[in-house]
């Protein structure tokens, strides 16, 4: 390692994690952490890797500037998969609030970016 | 035991590299260093925000660099 080298170290994230289930409200949560991340308002991290504690996700999360899970429906399973693995100072967005029920909600670009927006708000509010 | 350090290559990761490896020698420890300084590699592991420490693997600390007693205390417990 050089010391000439432009430090390339970040400043900690705002992490999105998302419902990825099978039913169409977890593709509208699935789709919006995605499009909160191209819109720079935070970045998708692997819900799964949490699930399966994989050190460095779990690391990463826990020296993160903000945590946010979307969740689907009311069974809530991204965010007690973060509890689950310790966490507990994160923001919660519930796609079911937004009005999209589970079972007659196509995914659309709309959708997406009303949850998207939703979900901005949210991160924003919740740096620690 | 492998001590990984997991940067690009800025100061903060040389200083985490000689702080993990002072902290080994004050614990006699049997180690060997390897720098993980491909982004690919360190994205392997799950880690986004450098520098970072692994220990045989496991990450340990990440996005900052630890005093060497703070390093002792996680080899320590391993």
């Amino acid at each position: 390692m050089g010391e000439s080298k432009a430090c390339e170290c970040s400043t900690a994230p705002k992490l999105i994690f998302a419902c990825s289930g099978a039913a169409d409200v977890g593709a509208l949560s699935d789709q919006a952490a995605r499009k909160m991340t191209r819109d720079g308002n935070g970045k998708m991290f692997c819900l799964a890797g949490i699930g399966a504690r994989i050190s460095g996700i779990m690391k990463n999360t826990e020296a993160a500037a903000a945590i946010l899970a979307i969740d689907g429906c009311a069974l809530n399973c991204a965010s007690k998969s973060l509890e689950e693995a310790g966490f507990k100072n994160f923001e919660h967005l519930l796609v079911s609030d937004l009005g999209f029920q589970k079972g007659e909600s196509p995914v659309t670009e709309d959708a997406v970016a009303k949850i998207a927006e939703a979900g901005a708000k949210l991160i924003s509010k919740g740096v620690y | 035991m492998k001590i990984q350090i997991l940067g690009t290559g800025c100061p903060k990761c040389s200083t985490l590299a000689k702080q993990a490896e002072e902290a080994a020698k004050q614990l006699g420890a049997d180690y060997e260093i390897e720098k993980l300084t491909d982004i690919r590699d360190i994205m392997k592991m799950g880690v986004m925000t450098t520098p970072a420490l692994a220990i045989d693997g496991s990450v340990k600390i990440v996005g900052k660099v630890p005093t060497v007693e703070e390093i002792k205390k996680i080899i320590s417990g391993i």
